[in-house]
């Protein structure tokens, strides 16, 4: 009994916010509902790359004001691109990380000096560690889904690709930009 | 909106119908359409190259289809569905998305006549070769395996023996192989029986049959659970660059959401054999009664079976809903609910009276399909398989002597009295023509 309570001060110390835990359905729309403005670190402007298509889809299909960081680029989609979230005009709400797992905790502890509420790693990418870290520094934390299914999932898109959603509704279908 | 997982009565009248936002239209709209008006240009490019979700034409997406398409998903529990104009461009679609010439599948023998004749004869004219595996055992289809082989395919309950797949162990087979196993689950539809609960990848179905019900409208679907690693080098066409979409990848796009992304983008656009949105409307009210239907479907089909098996003018019963069946154990396993309702039996005295039985029935309409809420029966070797071979005939386990019976949801009572009535009449002509010829 006192060993898992020392454990569990310890947890609490090391992990003031708790344990990260892969967010539900229902959090997920809320940390999309709750946002204003996205931030895709590791955008592209190769419109065969996932980063396009999600750029594309939130540009034409939702109401966010989208950024693009990229150190090596100056235009995607003809928007400025920014090389880092720190010189982006305004605080993001969102950070969608399209980089390699081992670099999201650097990308972390930058979302975290700026003020971001969510960090989300795109679909098939995985770090637990990154995510934990996320939620130590006071943020939300997603991994390996993809904005762009996930907002289209509520907001009727990923219906009109025959997919399953998952929403059983009976209010209209809530719509978005 | 709330974490609750809703039940499969729930689904069956919800699951892909949220009301739409401007009318607030409570049943689902019929979207009687071919083609839907772009934003602008920037819109129209988007939609093309699929960077964004929208309708186009009616042949690759309409509305009322993504309905059914989202219903049927949720009621198999898979991650999406692309609707098809009846089960067997369902299937075809799935063969030729996998499959190309000088690749191999490895099929069940007990299959539906007609996908029997899709694999040995279309697809093997294409150079796509089939081995038919004449058992449920799956080391048999093991042992069928070829380097080129691309998929496993099976039914989930046989038409009309009532063999019960072992869905599990066909599973393990095609997956240490890495390929996927595609499952017809038409027979017991996703309140009976849920092949992707069991191992499997892609579920196909004849929306025509239970799924449907009433016998009106012909459809498919294909559904897939979104979990086969299709990256794992044995479908170059899922990871290579498509030029026709700018050099994307339905992989390395899409990831679980590829397979069916390609089968509606480049198959149906390919290929068109598209559900219309009149056939989607009609056979989503049928799927809004399934859950009930399907229960007195089962039911009556139990008590049939039971009663015709200890009739002495039936020579045998094929039901794996009754003890005797070879596959019973397992039906009663993986189909707690049912075994379905369409079986077969032999009526004592062979082919001629099992025709004059027929001939006599008063209620139970004689004719090829299956899964109507009408009593249908239909005798296969004059009909449905009578394109087989003796050999094929022999393997698909149909005697040619064998009625097969999809059970409806008449009074049971009242089919019980019909067959009764036609197997005395069957048994009286037979008798007096035996006299005639006796006295000649």
């Amino acid at each position: 009994m006192s060993t898992t309570e020392t454990t569990a001060d310890a947890a609490h110390a090391e992990h003031p916010h708790g344990i990260w835990e892969p967010p539900s359905p229902v959090r997920r729309l809320q940390l999309l509902h709750s946002a204003r403005s996205i931030a895709i670190v590791g955008a592209s402007n190769k419109p065969q790359r996932a980063s396009h298509f999600v750029a594309t889809y939130l540009l034409s299909s939702s109401s966010y004001r989208v950024h693009f960081i990229n150190p090596r680029l100056d235009e995607i989609l003809g928007q400025p691109v920014y090389p880092s979230l720190a010189e982006l005009p305004e605080v993001p709400d969102i950070v969608d990380i399209f980089r390699r797992p081992e670099d999201v905790p650097g990308i972390v502890e930058e979302a975290a000096e700026v003020g971001a509420q969510t960090i989300w790693m795109q679909l098939g990418i995985r770090n637990p560690e990154a995510a934990q870290l996320a939620r130590d520094r006071g943020m939300e934390a997603v991994q390996d889904r993809c904005v762009k299914i996930e907002h289209a999932r509520f907001h009727g898109g990923l219906n009109l690709a025959g997919f399953n959603t998952g929403v059983i509704s009976a209010k209209r279908q809530r719509l978005d930009g | 909106m709330s974490e609750r997982e809703f039940g499969f009565r729930t689904r069956a009248l919800h699951a892909g119908t949220v009301p739409d936002a401007v009318h607030g239209t409570r049943a689902v709209p019929i979207h009687q359409s071919t083609s839907f008006v772009f934003k602008d240009t920037d819109d129209a490019a988007n939609l093309f190259a699929l960077q964004k979700y929208g309708s186009i034409y009616s042949r690759i997406g309409n509305p009322t289809v993504n309905a059914l398409e989202e219903r049927l998903a949720s009621l198999e529990g898979g991650i999406g569905a692309v609707a098809t104009a009846s089960g067997m461009s369902a299937e075809f679609l799935v063969f030729a998305a996998l499959c190309g010439t000088g690749d191999h599948i490895v099929a069940s023998s007990k299959l539906y006549g007609g996908t029997v004749t899709q694999l040995d004869v279309t697809l093997r004219r294409f150079g796509i070769e089939t081995t038919f595996v004449d058992t449920t055992d799956p080391e048999a289809f093991r042992a069928a395996l070829q380097e080129n082989t691309k998929v496993v395919y099976t039914e989930t309950v046989a038409n009309p023996s009532s063999d019960v797949a072992d869905l599990r162990g066909l599973a393990d087979v095609a997956h240490e192989h890495g390929v996927p196993l595609v499952v017809d689950a038409t027979l017991t539809t996703p309140y009976l029986l849920r092949p992707i609960e069991h191992g499997a990848d892609i579920v196909v179905h004849s929306v025509t049959k239970f799924l449907g019900g009433h016998g009106t409208t012909l459809g498919g679907v294909v559904v897939e659970a979104g979990t086969f690693p299709w990256d794992n080098g044995k479908f170059p066409s899922m990871t290579e660059p498509v030029p026709s979409y700018g050099d994307l990848s339905w992989w390395g796009n899409f990831g679980e959401y590829g397979f069916l992304t390609k089968l509606r983008s480049e198959q149906l656009r390919d290929v068109g054999p598209s559900l219309s949105p009149q056939a989607a409307f009609q056979l989503m009210q049928g799927i809004e009664t399934l859950p009930q239907r399907m229960g007195e479907h089962v039911a009556n089909a139990q008590r049939i079976a039971e009663w015709l098996e200890s009739d002495e003018r039936i020579s045998y019963v094929n039901y794996a809903g009754l003890p005797s069946h070879p596959d019973h154990e397992r039906a009663r396993e993986v189909l707690p609910l049912g075994a379905g309702s369409v079986f077969s039996f032999g009526v004592t005295g062979g082919r001629e009276v099992g025709a004059r039985f027929i001939e006599a029935l008063q209620l139970a309409s004689h004719l090829a399909n299956v899964g109507d809420v009408r009593t249908l029966v239909l005798h296969p070797g004059s009909t449905t398989h009578q394109q087989l071979t003796e050999e094929q005939m022999a393997a698909a386990g149909i005697p040619d002597d064998l009625i097969r019976i999809s059970v409806g949801l008449e009074d049971v009572d009242d089919v019980l009295w019909d067959l009764d009535q036609a197997l005395d009449a069957a048994l009286a002509a037979t008798a007096a023509t035996e006299q005639t010829e006796e006295a000649r």
